[in-house]
């Protein structure tokens, strides 16, 4: 089937770009940018037909890639339908970005250098998916980050970008250390690191054996996805991701990278069912995550900012799914997110655009009439987000809402209301931008149709992609046997309860941001403490400032350099040595009369020590 | 007389050819002794086919009679793990050559005399199989370097060669005297012969000795690594070292150090090895997490990543005295692969120096704009080192981690956050320089790269990429070379031996 040219033709793509792209012509570059993806998801499309229906795993081994001792670990590519979702999802959303990108960036300095790090982020996004064993997920795990710091940073000579970049990589280390730890617990408890031989291993581990060390496995596990899919502790990066071009942000910070950790998850289901501490754990944080997500994204005025922190609330809702067991309601979440959310992006980017760069809300409005198609493509995408009936988020919501009505009717409930802020956030965002009078000064224009038609495409997924992708019958197969089967009853009852929050959330930012225009500073006013605490984050990056960053920084300055190796190891034992035996300061000043002879003696002096020191042994025998 | 003999002999033959050569005439002395090490390079690269055959045992063994009282013997030979060290040496020597072109003006003919002199003692201590060659090598390799550092470094070179050179000394003397004990009791210099009287019970230590005999060993050695909290001399000699110095230095000498370790430590005293073993892993975890702590704040960026090296090298010897394959295999990918980035790193770091003649992160910043393709080499390198997957390093970190992970959890854990700490220190000195707004300054010295700095940098990222994805061209001989290693420290086998001989 020739898998790896899947990852491959974007890698080309990536190389042939970064290298004669400073002597090649836009339309060089797009086509060879645009081009190799399109390659990459009509291959996919290819290999996906010819392997249907895909009941078994297929894979592709390639080379060894490093073996010591019992460990041997393979380059192999695997598809299974899980893996075909998301080649779909990637490849898809990634071309539609692509062309976007090609009208978006179009007045750009290093427009190559762009294309050839997004083409260089799909090589390793493949990778991911398609590896078949952790390590090699590891490695587009890694990859995707290191395209995500180059893309954020993609304006090196902002501050602020290059400093949200290193951010989002430092961060994601932190979680790529408990994924790694998690990889290491695996090899020592299964002694492989391939996806089918761990998994099985773990299935016949008897539970009372297993439940310690594969609960550590799971909880490190997702210590990796929290960094990635930026879950609570460490969802800090991603609002500030967003610094880099706005089709970064869609392709990456919200419709693939970002989700990757509810990818792995899911794929390490087998581990996770064995271990029911670490699903609760899953859950929590990401309910957690959703509900604070959700109120900070209340409040925000910038509106990529609105969308990231729903990004990260969003994803909290599919990990909310994994946690309860509902893995694949989680990954029908990340399919019709990625269309709504890369739509919102792409929509917010088309706004940005017509602003003349403008991301603040309030120097916005009014925009309905002045670009009539952005308005359309991100008031559908608004619907399927906010959990409109028989939109495509709908869909994928009443899946999530409906697993944690049957487990436990307190996360139903919390997942209730944060739908409804959700609801009611992205209608603010919609009604600031487009409603009411316009507050810039700019002349909004419309974008170009190389920007409008991907938009077109997101907007007819967000429409019906819920109901053409059945995303949890596609997947029955992968976790059929895995997760005990749950027929969860959707009655007519429950379905009107599930979408209410949505219309609900609606109707109140429609009365706050329209009806009564006056209602929002009335608000903010009387509960000014509440909403300081939500506009500023809940100061979690002040507090990880204060907490960590700060006093590792000063501790190794101050302290381990300073005091540990310059005074104590340094001046007081090394100088303190050998000013003794050899009046060190004295030998300095000889020393450095700068004669060779002087050195020469010393070595002279020192092998006729060993010589006589042997004679006098040697002799003795 | 076989090739390995020759290509011993050949660094000194081109050392004394080039102290022949006349003095004026600089052209001819840089053209001499970079085709003279591409040859011994190339050479060199003869020797991997049958070594590679059987990587478990040494094969290019020559053992001939040198002085006869004392008994000592010219024995050398070669296995999976020399074969690399070699090569790494050879590989780096014509680099380093060709690094030095512009850098150096002044005693030209010493210089690269000196280069060549080191690679004879770097080949002599990788192939010795008699101690007291091995000792002389170890001797052999500190005075070119104490030369390199002495005369043709920074403004504090000569406080920075000294301290170099004591520094060593110091464990070198106990590593003789522990020598010239194991000879008295042994009548021997001779290490196959040693491990076989070991073995077979003809030679016995009983506990003090071996441990003494032990930690003697392993203090030389773990000042050359170096292990915290002997690493002082390294900040120091790196700083003032020319860049070629420097790059010898981080690549191929400090390797001598956890070479010994391997070679020496491990077999001879298997058991004071594992005794030792826990306080010798929380020195190597102590020193990834001060090395890279203290790297964090550096404001020079050779001496950060002469603090990044103190990390990275706690990692082998963790993997050491991790005491199994993975282990094992994974330090030696990490000498290798460390001497492959950092030498890389500090190549770069020299070709900075050349352009603006500091070494302060500060007097930098937006370099990216004036010098797109330095920064993009630049960048490679930065991965390299902190390990990112499909670049060298990782392959090492990930085997010794695993390794460690074995023994105990909690060494992996703490030795883990080495990692995210290398992100840290190195992306916040890459964004110092390279990023941000380009000063008035910087673009008046900044250009891009040479066709010789090209030269000199793109082999060492091409193996970077190659140790990264396929890592099965050396992990092979690596882990059968290391096996035989371990076979001897096994308890079950050092037991079994003992009551044999008994």
């Amino acid at each position: 089937m020739q898998l790896w040219l899947i990852p491959l033709l974007p890698l080309a793509g990536a190389a042939i770009n970064g290298f004669t792209g400073r002597r090649t012509s836009r339309s060089v570059q797009n086509t060879v940018a645009i081009g190799s993806v399109l390659l990459s998801f009509l291959w996919v499309v290819k290999t996906l037909m010819a392997l249907m229906p895909m009941e078994e795993r297929y894979v592709e081994h390639y080379f060894t890639w490093m073996a010591s001792g019992a460990l041997n670990v393979g380059v192999d590519f695997a598809i299974d339908r899980l893996t075909a979702v998301m080649l779909c999802v990637v490849t898809g959303i990634g071309t539609l970005i692509h062309i976007y990108a090609a009208g978006y960036m179009k007045e750009e300095e290093g427009y190559y250098r762009f294309f050839s790090y997004l083409n260089l982020f799909m090589f390793f996004m493949l990778v991911l998916v398609l590896g078949g064993n952790f390590l090699l997920l590891f490695v587009g795990w890694e990859g995707v980050g290191l395209c995500s710091y180059l893309l954020i940073g993609f304006y090196f000579v902002k501050k602020s970008a290059s400093d949200a970049g290193k951010k989002a990589f430092i961060v994601n280390r932190i979680g790529d250390f408990g994924f790694s730890l998690a990889m290491f617990l695996i090899v020592v408890t299964f002694g492989s690191l391939d996806f089918p031989t761990v998994f099985a291993k773990a299935q016949q581990f008897p539970i009372e054996e297993s439940a310690g060390i594969i609960t550590a496995i799971c909880l490190l596990l997702l210590v990796g996805a929290t960094g990635k899919s930026a879950q609570i502790p460490l969802f800090v990066w991603l609002p500030d991701a967003m610094e880099g071009p706005t089709p970064v942000s869609a392709l990456i910070h919200a419709a693939t990278m970002v989700t990757a950790g509810v990818y792995m998850c899911s794929r390490s289901a087998a581990l996770f069912m064995k271990a029911p501490i670490a699903m609760d754990t899953v859950a929590i944080v990401g309910l957690a995550t959703a509900v604070m997500a959700a109120t900070i994204g209340l409040v925000q005025n910038d509106i990529k900012k609105v969308y990231a922190y729903s990004t990260v609330s969003q994803l909290g809702f599919m990990f909310l799914a994994v946690g309860l067991g509902a893995f694949s309601a989680g990954i029908y979440h990340l399919v019709t997110h990625a269309f709504f959310k890369a739509l919102l992006f792409l929509g917010a980017g088309s706004v940005i655009h017509a602003c003349h760069h403008e991301q603040d809300m309030r120097h916005m409005g009014g925009l309905r009439k002045k670009i009539p198609h952005t308005f359309n493509v991100l008031l559908i995408a608004a619907l399927a987000i906010a959990g409109f009936p028989f939109m495509s988020g709908w869909y994928s919501k009443e899946e999530i809402l409906g697993a944690a009505h049957h487990h436990h009717m307190w996360m139903y409930w919390a997942a209730w209301v944060t739908a409804g802020m959700t609801a009611f956030y992205v209608f603010r965002s919609i009604f600031l931008t487009f409603f009411g009078e316009y507050k810039g000064h700019a002349h909004p224009h419309e974008s170009p149709w190389s920007m409008l038609g991907p938009l077109y495409v997101l907007a007819i997924l967000s429409l019906i992609g819920g109901y053409i992708f059945p995303i949890p019958h596609i997947l029955e197969p992968i976790f059929h046997g895995i997760v005990p089967a749950a027929h969860i009853e959707h009655s007519l009852a429950d379905m009107i309860l599930g979408s209410s929050p949505g219309i609900i959330g609606i109707f109140l930012a429609y009365i706050v941001y329209v009806a009564k225009p006056g209602l929002a500073d009335t608000i903010k006013d009387s509960f000014s403490g509440v909403y300081n605490i939500l506009y500023n984050k809940y100061f979690v990056d002040e507090i990880y400032d204060a907490a960590i960053v700060h006093p590792i920084e000063r501790t190794s300055r101050n302290f381990f350099w300073k005091i540990v190796d310059v005074g104590i190891i340094d001046n007081g034992f090394v100088h303190g040595f050998s000013g003794a035996a050899l009046n060190f300061g004295g030998l300095l000043r000889h020393l450095q009369s700068g004669v060779i002879r002087n050195y020469a003696a010393w070595t002279v002096i020192g092998v006729i020590g060993i010589l006589s020191a042997l004679t006098v042994l040697g002799g003795g025998r | 007389m076989n090739l390995l003999d020759l290509l011993i002999a050949a660094p000194l033959i081109g050392f004394l050819i080039t102290l022949a050569l006349p003095k004026g005439n600089t052209g001819l002395i840089k053209m001499f002794t970079l085709v003279f090490s591409l040859a011994v390079f190339a050479a060199s690269l003869l020797l991997v086919g049958p070594t590679l055959d059987r990587p478990a045992i040494m094969t290019w063994v020559t053992d001939a009679p040198w002085i006869t009282t004392p008994a000592i013997r010219y024995h050398v030979g070669m296995d999976g793990v020399s074969l690399w060290l070699v090569l790494l040496s050879t590989f780096l020597t014509p680099i380093s050559i060709l690094l030095s072109f512009k850098y150096i003006d002044k005693r030209i003919k010493e210089f690269y005399a000196f280069l060549l002199l080191l690679e004879f003692g770097l080949i002599g201590v990788f192939v010795s199989l008699d101690l007291f060659l091995f000792y002389a090598f170890w001797e052999v390799c500190l005075v070119p370097m104490y030369f390199l550092i002495g005369i043709w470094g920074h403004e504090r070179r000569i406080y920075a060669a000294v301290k170099f050179f004591l520094y060593t000394m110091a464990g070198s003397v106990l590593m003789l005297a522990a020598i010239l004990y194991l000879y008295s009791k042994a009548g021997t210099f001779d290490y196959p012969a040693i491990l076989l009287m070991l073995e077979t019970g003809k030679l016995a230590l009983n506990h003090t000795e071996e441990t003494l005999l032990f930690l003697a060993f392993f203090l030389a050695f773990a000042i050359k690594v170096p292990l915290f909290p002997l690493h002082t001399w390294l900040p120091d000699a790196h700083v003032e070292a020319p860049t070629a110095g420097s790059v010898m230095l981080a690549a191929v000498m400090l390797k001598m150090g956890t070479y010994g370790i391997l070679r020496f430590c491990l077999p001879l005293y298997p058991n004071a090895s594992k005794e030792n073993a826990n306080w010798i892993i929380i020195l190597a975890i102590t020193g990834i997490i001060y090395g890279a702590l203290v790297a964090l704040v550096q404001p020079n960026m050779k001496k950060l990543v002469a603090y990044s090296s103190v990390s990275h090298l706690g990692f082998v010897v963790l993997g050491m005295f991790s005491g199994n394959q993975w282990g094992l295999d994974g330090a030696v990918y990490q000498m290798l692969a460390h001497g492959i980035s950092t030498g890389a790193l500090f190549m770069l770091v020299g070709f900075l120096y050349e352009r603006q003649h500091s070494l302060e992160i500060k007097d930098y910043g937006g370099v990216a704009t004036p010098a797109p393709w330095l920064s993009t080499v630049f960048l490679v390198t930065t991965l390299a080192s902190i390990g990112m997957p499909l670049l060298n390093n990782f392959v090492g970190e990930y085997l010794v981690l695993q390794g460690a992970a074995q023994v105990n959890i909690w060494w992996a854990v703490f030795a883990a956050t080495g990692v995210i700490l290398s992100a840290c220190y190195m992306l916040w000195m890459y964004q110092r320089t390279f990023f941000g707004e380009t000063p008035e300054e910087v673009t008046h010295h900044m250009h891009d790269l040479k066709a010789r700095e090209w030269a000199c940098i793109l082999p060492l990222i091409a193996v970077m990429i190659w140790m990264g994805i396929y890592a099965q061209t050396f992990l092979p001989s690596i882990g059968a070379s290391n096996k035989t290693i371990l076979d001897r420290t096994q308890p079950a086998r050092v037991a079994e031996v003992a009551n044999n001989g008994r």
